[in-house]
């Protein structure tokens, strides 16, 4: 018996008042794969996101999520958050904040042992006591990861997690992403504007242009897919 | 100084007050809500002003005001950047409703400063009672809401992300502060509340690195500003506000002189 895939997208377009982000956009994502989006500045891979986290509505076409948008839980790391150096809470403590809801105030032994978990996994053992705020961008990123893991999620999505960090630091957080992705078969889907960071880790790829989209394995990722998009993406920097 | 009733219904009082202003204080400034609360504050002294002119007592009149306006400003500044000017409209229609309602009451110029500074001679037992009960009703929607309070508090962007009902909350919290600083302003006056409610959790900040810990020193730290207050008022004659608002500036200023050493 084949599994069904863990994401499908049937002709799915945004439209925003004054323009097409995209349409016809058909995708599927199996369970345990590491998919990565790349596209130009304006291309629409925030709004893909978006739509997938049902922050919006597909002008036309579905996202189906198997067996139901209820049972697949999301975690998602955000390409901003604004922490800044003053920013009070241990890593340890803005990994719980996570485990939302209503639910008794303290932490029952089964999160704090869930929280260990992630801790572990995530090598911020040393510096789970640490505020925060003093952390470098690398572990911050790592916190953030560690944040999204402790609820468990079947989906991760990175968006341009790496984007703020040096060269070291994005490929020691992509390694340790696809370990994760690896050994618990967890699906990953991973924005970025980073061609070659993509080319080493994701499984597939899908590439949002203007003019359409391509997808497929990694290795028929064009070279110069991005031309435009890593000069802008150089600017940002 | 305990064998006088109103002292006692005065320590009783100002105990409730620092334990749910140091709990609610933790997350008024993680929200950056600081000048919100003086608004809210501003918006107490007319409500108490409206209370006394239409013969109720100043705390639901109070209460009426702080409640319905925060919700009005919860609606107004969503948006963040909008936030600021929409309180200084909020607030400046309110005092100009304070100073209305007191010019209308045939009530002496005393009534006014008792909203304005506070006045621990007036406290029953009654209002002791009526603190006692409001300040439990705070602490028990914080302990049912607290997991997303705290998520969105310290976390905005991941608790959005997340789907978390971030506006529901924000109102929810907006009414638990109104609440808060109507009950904190039978003690410090409607013109220092925002004392209690931002100073000891500003300090806790550098003394403590999780939410539970950081509640805990803000209630200590306004518990001591509190008895400290009332007690020194006791001793001399001066107005306990006075000392609650100087005790906690001190704390303040050691918190930062604290974190400055820490950080070498």
């Amino acid at each position: 018996m084949t599994q069904k895939p863990l994401l499908t997208l049937d002709h799915l377009a945004v439209r925003f008042p004054d323009r097409q982000v995209f349409q016809d956009l058909n995708l599927t994502l199996d369970h345990g794969h590491f998919l990565s989006i790349v596209g130009e500045n304006g291309a629409g891979k925030t709004t893909l996101i978006r739509t997938l986290l049902h922050q919006l509505k597909p002008s036309a076409g579905t996202v189906r999520f198997f067996p139901n948008r209820k049972a697949i839980k999301i975690g998602y790391v955000p390409q901003f958050r604004n922490l800044d150096k003053e920013y009070p809470l241990t890593i340890r403590d803005f990994i719980s904040l996570n485990l939302s809801g209503i639910r008794l105030p303290w932490l029952s032994r089964k999160e704090r042992h869930a929280i260990n978990q992630v801790i572990q996994q995530t090598n911020l053992a040393a510096i789970a006591q640490r505020p925060l705020g003093m952390a470098s961008g690398g572990e911050k990123q790592r916190a953030y990861l560690a944040q999204a893991l402790v609820e468990k999620p079947n989906l991760l999505i990175l968006d341009e997690s790496t984007a703020s960090l040096d060269n070291v630091m994005k490929y020691d957080l992509l390694e340790l992403v696809k370990k994760i992705n690896r050994e618990q078969k967890l699906t990953v889907i991973f924005v970025t504007h980073d061609l070659p960071l993509a080319k080493q880790y994701a499984d597939e790829f899908l590439l949002l242009q203007r003019q359409g989209y391509q997808t497929g394995p990694i290795a028929n990722l064009p070279e110069d897919a991005l031309v435009s998009a890593q000069h802008g993406g150089a600017a940002h920097v | 100084m305990f064998s006088l009733p109103f002292m006692q219904n005065a320590y009783l009082a100002s105990t409730f007050i620092a334990i749910i202003s140091g709990i609610i204080g933790v997350f008024v400034i993680a929200r950056n809500m600081s000048f919100l609360t003086h608004t809210l504050s501003e918006i107490g002294f007319a409500g108490a002003a409206f209370g006394i002119f239409a013969g109720w007592p100043p705390l639901n009149g109070m209460l009426f005001f702080t409640i319905i306006s925060s919700v009005i400003v919860g609606q107004l500044s969503v948006k963040a950047d909008r936030r600021e000017a929409s309180i200084s409209a909020i607030s400046s229609l309110f005092i100009g409703l304070g100073i209305l309602f007191l010019s209308l009451t045939d009530k002496s110029s005393s009534y006014a400063t008792s909203i304005l500074f506070g006045s621990i001679i007036g406290i029953s037992r009654a209002n002791v009672w009526q603190v006692a009960l409001l300040s439990i009703v705070v602490l028990l929607i914080v302990a049912i809401i607290y997991r997303n309070l705290k998520f969105d508090s310290f976390d905005p962007v991941g608790a959005r992300v997340k789907g978390l009902w971030t506006n529901t909350l924000s109102i929810i919290f907006l009414i638990l502060l109104a609440l808060s600083v109507s009950v904190a302003a039978q003690i410090v006056g409607s013109l220092l509340i925002f004392v209690l409610l931002t100073l000891p959790a500003a300090s806790a900040r550098y003394f403590a690195h999780t939410v539970s810990k950081m509640m805990l020193v803000a209630v200590i730290l306004s518990l001591a500003g509190v008895w400290g207050g009332l007690y020194l008022g006791y001793l001399t004659n001066w107005p306990v506000s006075f000392f609650i608002a100087t005790i906690e500036c001190l704390f303040y200023l050691a918190a930062l002189g604290y974190n400055r050493l820490r950080q070498g």
